[in-house]
């Protein structure tokens, strides 16, 4: 269960809770979507409550620093770290070679292993970034537009891998996006939508 | 010849004893914001404005053999005023702002949003600095190094105010040109005017080529 009660910048609140493992979040350009994921990893300060299950990450008293928190963040721009490889980037945060060449078969980027970031696409980029947080077995996935560089085929099958693997090591997700085929991902699940955010009242 | 080898020994320690320090305070400019940020900022490029022989003189009031701080390290067998010692710690100085200005660019340069990334995916602080950014930050700061260096090789006032002008010790290419000037009868002068544009020029290339390829390590498409 996740459970989020943040007062953002610019008096933006938010507050949602949701049993279910999968929460979509749409809403416009500017109302703070990318910024809740960050402030969700405790990259950004914003006081309020944010609970995972029993977990407090962080509440009055608590603020689990980011790297503790085991929160997988794939940001908008698929952010990759220029001076290693394909391969160091997926296994930066964990996993041995085994793993990371499974995964990036799964995500059909096994050639690209030994390219650096800058000679890749955009959509392998996403790619690339998505194995690097799931290798990282985070405790929540926190995904900002991640298949916005994938053309629809490619993304059908990237969300049935992802969509497999959630389930399998059951990680919670968080998806941010304004393309509706991507919250197919959540399913039937709870979309908390823009209504939770705004002006606090 | 062996004021050559004196300089490349003045120049190199410069250098390399300049790196951490050069680090921290380019680091610190960089990425923190604290009260003093503009004076500290200020303060660090003053040697690189005030007349060598000014900061000379008052190193000699900081580290000379009659103060406090000199004469307990004289005592202790490391004597900065009219020794090797002196001919380096003026090097080292006057060549920081050029080092701590490179350090600044290369960490500036560093998108913070990687050490972020690297927070979340499970790096504490000290691994984000050993795993992302000084690996980034590389070749900047080795083209501030290879800049202080070069910076070091021509000192000449602070040299000759704070370590003299003593064979074998502390004349370095700059100090044996101009005691070779001074004697019109002597021969030489070309052979040191000679090393020293090659050297420089040397030291420029690599810098060039190090500002590349940090170019080139930070990009993204």
């Amino acid at each position: 269960m996740i459970s989020v009660d943040l007062h953002l910048a610019r008096g933006h609140h938010i507050a949602f809770e949701s049993r279910a493992q999968r929460v979509g979040i749409s809403g416009a350009s500017g109302a703070g979507k990318s910024t809740l994921l960050r402030c969700i990893a405790g990259l950004e300060s914003a006081t309020g409550r944010v609970t995972l299950g029993e977990r407090v990450l962080q509440d009055a008293n608590t603020r689990v620093p980011v790297w503790e928190r085991g929160v997988g963040w794939v940001p908008q721009d698929a952010l990759l770290f220029p001076h290693l490889s394909v391969a160091e980037n997926l296994r930066f945060g964990g996993g041995d070679a085994s793993q990371a060449l499974a995964i990036a078969k799964d995500l059909e980027i096994p050639h690209l292993m030994d390219r650096r970031p800058r000679a890749l696409s955009g959509g392998e980029r996403q790619r690339v970034a998505l194995g690097r947080a799931l290798l990282s077995e985070p405790k929540l996935l926190l995904l900002d537009e991640p298949f916005s560089a994938l053309d629809a085929p490619l993304k059908a099958r990237v969300i049935s891998v992802l969509s497999d693997w959630l389930e399998k090591h059951d990680i919670p997700l968080l998806l941010v996006s304004h393309t509706p085929s991507d919250l197919v991902l959540c399913g039937e699940h709870q979309v908390a939508s823009a209504a939770g955010f705004g002006p606090a009242a | 010849m062996s004021a050559v080898w004196l300089s490349l020994q003045v120049g190199l320690l410069a250098a390399v004893l300049g790196l951490l320090p050069a680090m921290a305070l380019g680091y610190l400019l960089a990425r923190k914001r604290f009260v003093g940020h503009g004076l500290l900022s200020a303060v660090v490029l003053v040697p690189m404005v005030l007349p060598p022989v000014v900061t000379g003189l008052l190193l000699l009031e900081l580290v000379g053999r009659n103060t406090v701080l000199g004469g307990a390290l004289a005592s202790i067998g490391l004597p900065l005023s009219f020794s090797f010692g002196g001919a380096v710690l003026a090097a080292l100085i006057v060549g920081l702002p050029l080092y701590v200005w490179s350090a600044r660019a290369a960490f500036t340069a560093v998108d913070p949003r990687l050490e972020e990334l690297a927070a979340t995916l499970g790096a504490p602080p000290k691994a984000q600095l050993w795993r992302v950014t000084l690996p980034l930050a590389l070749p900047g700061l080795a083209a501030g190094a290879v800049l202080a260096f070069a910076r070091g090789l021509g000192e000449f006032g602070a040299t000759a105010v704070l370590a003299g002008n003593i064979e074998g010790e502390t004349r370095t290419i700059s100090l044996a040109v101009y005691q070779l000037l001074e004697d019109p009868s002597a021969s030489g002068v070309s052979l040191l005017v000679g090393a020293s544009v090659l050297l420089s020029l040397g030291a420029l290339l690599a810098f060039e080529a190090l500002n590349r390829w940090q170019q080139k390590r930070l990009e993204q498409p």
